[in-house]
């Protein structure tokens, strides 16, 4: 308990100092980003906030697995305008509370130039507006909420993303129930406490309907739960072709041991929430003939996916997930702009991330658009013998369907 | 109908480890008349103290029967143990002190636990202990067939076993509290502890060997929960431990049969209401189910003013 009150008092201390910043009259961003950057010789501080621990603890790890590969890539090559780039990481606990804290110190206490993280989007939301009072740049590798760059219809100035939206990941998931597994009553299982999962399981209905699907059935839970058969019975008596759960890999894959022992033996789909390897040591042979959407996989011929896999595996031991890919993209396209960049104030640093243009990422090529997404194109991953396999492409926009290439190793 | 019927299935194997918890809060609260918050704790630390019983004999890898019997045999004796521990260490030397002092003491170790099995494991042992606060997850202990199918319910083996498991100890305990020295001896604690002193029972061996009953019983709980859920960390024991309060209080804290009635009929209509109604709403509706029977029954469903209390 102590360290944790103790914790709680510095940050509390925190966010008076910086209440107290936001009174003076010159604006906030200008009071606390340094205006110049670091003194000669002294390193770039990069910031990492994510879950290192706690129910989705694998994200905010790969997260900075992949941020780390692409911080020691660009110290390598001599780093950013004469600076090295350390990164400072910190654990939020999977907390929206404390991502907010974190985001603060990194800010206030650290002198971060740019902010990375944080992956699940309920989270990111809480950064979002730190960030911005801030003036501190922050890029999420893999929020797909729409929510998280904007503040109500406005563009958040210094908030932005590497991957796609819920709406897009939502139609691709839509389009590849009703159209290649050709199904037409779906229910839905969706995390009510998440803004990811709410947004995408409604995003998806939306498709669904709009596709001439039904959906016979829309069940709730919540984060920590543990016991599902109750909705999962409920489901299982309006007798659906496939269900619907955008969550998180633990929760998923509770969900998906349960379905079977419960005797529903449908297709289970989902969103990039699932991605994890975790998912597959929980969940074990249940998982079997489920899917589920991504941005990228580890079996992507292109030689820049493969040169990234065969690196992280030589230095962490394991294949790269789709947290570690976007870390790693979300990182480089940090560096890249701090080079283009005409110094390294937070505004400058702002308009070289939003002129970020075809950045040839691992997940795909990046661009930055008006509202500070990225459009990308997404795949859809078939879960066999305890492994995801391609299943499809979706290109980005038009979300036509692109049956895997025969070189691809998707059976 | 087949829905109506696998609720009754799901929610009788929910009730069952509420109503094993249960017993540990109602034998304490009979002998001592103290809430024992860091029971929901001595559950989860049953779950972990199952977890690396089951590591060291690779109960994980090639589950067998007695496997799965040693690694819950092993974790009722640690948890025992704790409970010992916690029941001498925190509660005795506060015994003549208002209840009040206990209770907050109660909510210490709750914390304690809680918070101490978070933490970073110590270099040098030879398992991860503390386990940290990410979720660990618990081995199958039996490799068991498909569930069984009967009138389209599906009925999991674990759950057969579980509820054959936690009744076989339910009437383990009756006969102890009701067949055996020990048990009258109990139950005179429980009646006037001072009376009970001066007649030439220990007490305080009697106090403590509660603990060490009502702590086994929760580890058998959690080994059976995690079988069913295998996920596990330090807070999981916080939801049921409460959960398992409420049903202890539904059933007339202080009576066995109460504990087992109040967690079954706590875990049923979670259930119901779950299938039913919104997953929201579940805990909400069987809270006011407690109120309900409260204002109704004050003493509990199966609670009566003048019994012997175990």
């Amino acid at each position: 308990m102590r360290p944790t009150r103790a914790l709680a008092l510095i940050a509390a201390a925190i966010a008076l100092a910086a209440c107290e910043k936001k009174q003076a009259p010159q604006p906030p961003a200008a009071a606390a980003a340094p205006a110049v950057g670091p003194a000669a010789g002294a390193p770039i501080v990069i910031g990492h906030v994510g879950s290192l621990t706690g129910d989705d603890a694998t994200f905010g790890l790969s997260t900075e697995k992949g941020i780390s590969l692409a911080i020691e890539d660009a110290n390598a090559r001599g780093g950013v305008k004469g600076h090295l780039l350390k990164l400072v990481s910190y654990d939020d606990k999977g907390k929206s509370e404390e991502a907010a804290v974190v985001t603060t110190r990194l800010a206030v206490d650290d002198k971060a130039s740019i902010i990375l993280g944080e992956v699940a989007s309920s989270r990111s939301l809480a950064m979002a507006s730190k960030a911005d009072d801030f003036g501190v740049p922050m890029i999420t590798p893999a929020s797909t909420n729409p929510a998280v760059t904007r503040d109500g219809q406005k563009v958040r100035p210094y908030v932005f993303r590497v991957c796609f939206l819920d709406t897009f990941q939502g139609l691709v998931m839509a389009k590849f129930a009703r159209e290649t597994l050709k199904l037409s009553r779906v229910a839905i299982l969706r995390d009510v406490g998440s803004a990811y999962s709410v947004g995408l399981a409604d995003e998806f209905l939306a498709r669904f309907r709009a596709l001439g699907g039904t959906v016979v059935d829309d069940q709730s839970f919540k984060a920590g739960d543990q016991d599902f058969k109750a909705q999962l019975t409920a489901i299982r008596g309006k007798k659906p072709d496939g269900v619907f759960v955008p969550g998180y890999y633990t929760q998923v894959a509770l969900i998906v041991r349960q379905a079977r022992e419960l005797g529903l033996r449908q297709p289970f789909m989902g969103g990039d929430g699932w991605d994890s390897e975790k998912l597959f040591e929980i969940g074990g042979r249940a998982l079997d003939g489920n899917y589920y959407s991504n941005h990228y996989t580890p079996e992507d011929p292109k030689p820049a996916v493969q040169t990234f896999v065969r690196r992280f595996k030589e230095k962490y031991g394991s294949v790269p997930d789709t947290m570690a890919a976007l870390g790693f993209d979300a990182a480089n396209v940090a560096v890249d702009a701090m080079a283009r960049a005409g110094d390294l104030s937070g505004s400058a640093l702002r308009d070289a991330i939003a002129a970020t243009k075809d950045y040839p990422g691992v997940t795909g090529g990046i661009s930055i658009d008006a509202g500070h997404d990225a459009v990308k194109a997404a795949v859809v991953l078939k879960i066999e013998g305890g492994a995801p396999r391609l299943a499809a492409t979706f290109a980005p926009e038009a979300a036509v369907a692109v049956p895997p290439s025969p070189a691809s190793p998707a059976k | 109908m087949t829905e109506f019927l696998q609720h009754l299935v799901n929610g009788l194997s929910l009730g069952t480890i509420y109503a094993l918890i249960a017993l540990g809060y109602t034998m304490v609260y009979g002998v001592l008349k103290l809430i024992n918050f860091a029971h929901g704790d001595v559950y989860m630390a049953g779950a972990f103290a199952g977890y690396y019983v089951a590591g060291a004999l690779g109960a994980g890898e090639r589950p067998t029967l007695p496997k799965a019997l040693a690694v819950t045999l092993g974790a009722m004796v640690i948890c025992g143990a704790l409970g010992f521990v916690i029941e001498r260490a925190a509660y005795r030397p506060l015994r003549e002190r208002p209840r009040l002092t206990a209770l907050i003491t109660a909510i210490g170790v709750s914390f304690l636990l809680e918070y101490g099995f978070q933490l970073e494991p110590v270099r040098g042992l030879p398992v991860r202990f503390p386990p940290g606060p990410s979720p660990t997850y618990f081995p199958p202990l039996l490799s068991l067939g498909e569930p069984i199918e009967l009138l389209g319910v599906s009925i999991p083996w674990i759950d057969v076993i579980g509820f054959g498991v936690a009744v076989a100890l339910m009437v383990a305990l009756q006969l102890v509290v009701f067949r055996t020295r020990f048990g009258t001896a109990m139950r005179a604690v429980s009646f006037d502890a001072r009376t009970a002193g001066l007649m030439g029972i220990p007490v305080d061996r009697v106090i403590a060997w509660t603990f060490v009953l009502g702590s086994a019983l929760a580890a058998a709980a959690a080994i059976i929960s995690a079988s069913r859920l295998p996920r596990i960390d330090p807070l999981f024991g916080l939801m049921p431990g409460l959960k398992a309060f409420v049903a202890a209080v539904l059933g007339g804290i202080g009576s066995v049969p109460g504990a087992m009635v109040g967690g079954l009929v706590l875990g049923l209509t979670e259930e119901y209401v779950a299938g039913y109604t919104a997953s929201s709403w579940r805990d909400a509706i069987a809270f006011a189910v407690l109120i309900l029977v409260l204002l109704l029954r004050p003493q509990g469903l199966l609670g009566r003013a003048h019994v012997e209390k175990v």
